[in-house]
């Protein structure tokens, strides 16, 4: 079950990185590729398999103007689709 | 009137020869492969993972045939991760020995998906044609598993195959799968030859269904199964290659550069070669990859479909050597006029009961 205190990590072979052709962040997996929007970009730059879900909300709380359950739902929600996509483990 | 740039390809597909030890009779390589001595060579293949990288390509696929079958393979494979290109291996695993498998590690190989043609030696081994085979892979998977890799272990389902679907998605959980692709035959080259041999009945696919949607369930999280369905049995057709000329560049042993796999049995085209042209041109211009890209040349329904940039009126090839025109609706759409031939082709499948089939073989001339 997926809280606060797990932590989120890019499963082996799923690489997060920036595209100069796009001028975008692409996350790259074993034949599977996301082009994630603005929110998902900033979460998975906080994926570090070291930060807890709760630190990543956190984190955007203090950066961006939205109440933090907000941004909770949000984040919980993007991870949730990237791990049964299998891009990351939870 | 101008033509707008299309976005960059996504992925390149490069299929380094068609040499394979391997017969399946269900690969959908064409019949006419290409001979060894017209492959392209290391010098060429470098040069275009460089020019792949310039026009913003992400992910380069080296397959084949056998992809481990070409001495270089080592050497693209550093190159393209050295161009920050993101590297996968479709292989069939029996030439992954250890010393293959640590140089491609050192190389920085990203993924290896490796084929499986059963859950057991004895079918496995008389659909590959390949004695032995089935073992190989075994230790293949346990290679990739060891050095760190993730792995996908791919099987392609038929007729011949599939009752033991669920086998096969238990052994891909032994081996340490982080990603299972269960795939009909897709009916191409050499799988569209031994069609009767291979199409499984719907009452075959409802059982698929249902083991692939529990396993799904049960492995959530933790393995991701993708699944591909047979568009023989589908009310809709597959998005071939996400759209024609809309993702992907595949390349031929030869250096044709194709928008799918099997576009070479379509009449009328000059395929560029990369011998010839540059990756960018031929991206952006060619007429090979112009014509059926986007919605502009699609008949009716496909035209005030609104599914028509979801399915891009599924597959061209299909549509010829189904309907006899590639530029019609996929007959697997159940809007399509020739629908009723892919219920004739299963009915013709369902009424053949001889299950020899025709392996794949490189005719050498």
């Amino acid at each position: 079950m997926t809280d606060g205190a797990t932590v989120p990590a890019f499963r082996r072979g799923v690489k997060f990185r920036f595209d100069t052709v796009r001028e975008a962040w692409v996350l790259l997996a074993p034949e599977k590729l996301f082009m994630p929007d603005e929110i998902a970009v900033e979460i998975l730059k906080l994926v570090d398999g070291a930060r807890s879900i709760d630190a990543i909300v956190d984190d955007l709380a203090a950066r961006f103007d939205a109440p933090r359950d907000e941004i909770a739902t949000d984040v919980i929600a993007t991870l949730e689709d990237l791990s049964t996509r299998g891009a990351l483990q939870l | 009137m101008s033509v707008p740039a299309p976005a960059p390809p996504m992925g390149l597909i490069i299929e380094l020869t068609h040499r394979c030890p391997l017969q399946c009779a269900y690969c959908s390589n064409p019949l006419a492969m290409d001979a060894p001595r017209s492959e392209l060579t290391t010098d060429e293949w470098l040069d275009v993972l460089d020019q792949a990288a310039e026009i913003g390509i992400l992910q380069v696929h080296f397959s084949g045939g056998e992809p481990m079958a070409r001495r270089d393979l080592v050497q693209l494979v550093a190159h393209a991760a050295a161009r920050g290109l993101y590297t996968n291996i479709i292989t069939s695993g029996v030439l992954l020995t250890d010393a293959a498998m640590a140089a491609l590690l050192a190389a920085g190989i990203d993924h290896i998906q490796l084929s499986f043609q059963d859950a057991h030696a004895a079918p496995a081994d008389r659909i590959g044609g390949y004695h032995g085979g089935h073992e190989k892979k075994l230790a293949a998977a346990r290679r990739i598993r060891e050095a760190g890799l993730p792995l996908t272990a791919n099987f392609v389902i038929h007729r011949q195959n599939i009752e033991r679907v669920g086998e096969m998605i238990a052994l891909g959980e032994e081996l340490g799968a982080e990603r299972m692709e269960i795939a009909h035959t897709q009916y191409y080259g050499w799988a569209l030859l031994n069609r009767d041999a291979l199409l499984p009945s719907a009452e075959q696919l409802a059982f698929v269904n249902g083991v692939v949607a529990q396993a799904r369930e049960r492995l959530n999280g933790r393995i991701a199964i993708d699944y591909v369905v047979p568009d023989y049995h589908a009310a809709r057709p597959k998005a071939c290659m996400g759209g024609w000329g809309n993702r992907f560049i595949n390349i031929s042993p030869s250096g044709k550069a194709l928008p799918c796999h099997a576009a070479e049995t379509l009449p009328g085209f000059t395929f560029p070669s990369v011998r010839e042209q540059r990756l960018r041109d031929i991206w952006a211009s060619s007429d090979a990859f112009t014509r059926f890209r986007g919605t502009d040349w699609m008949p009716e329904p496909c035209r005030a479909c609104d599914r028509r940039e979801i399915d891009w009126g599924g597959c061209r090839c299909q549509a010829l050597a189904i309907a006899g025109d590639a530029a019609a609706t996929d007959p697997a759409c159940h809007r399509s006029p020739d629908h009723h031939l892919m219920a004739e082709a299963i009915a013709a499948a369902g009424a053949n009961t001889v299950l020899d089939f025709v392996p794949r073989r490189l005719n050498q001339d």
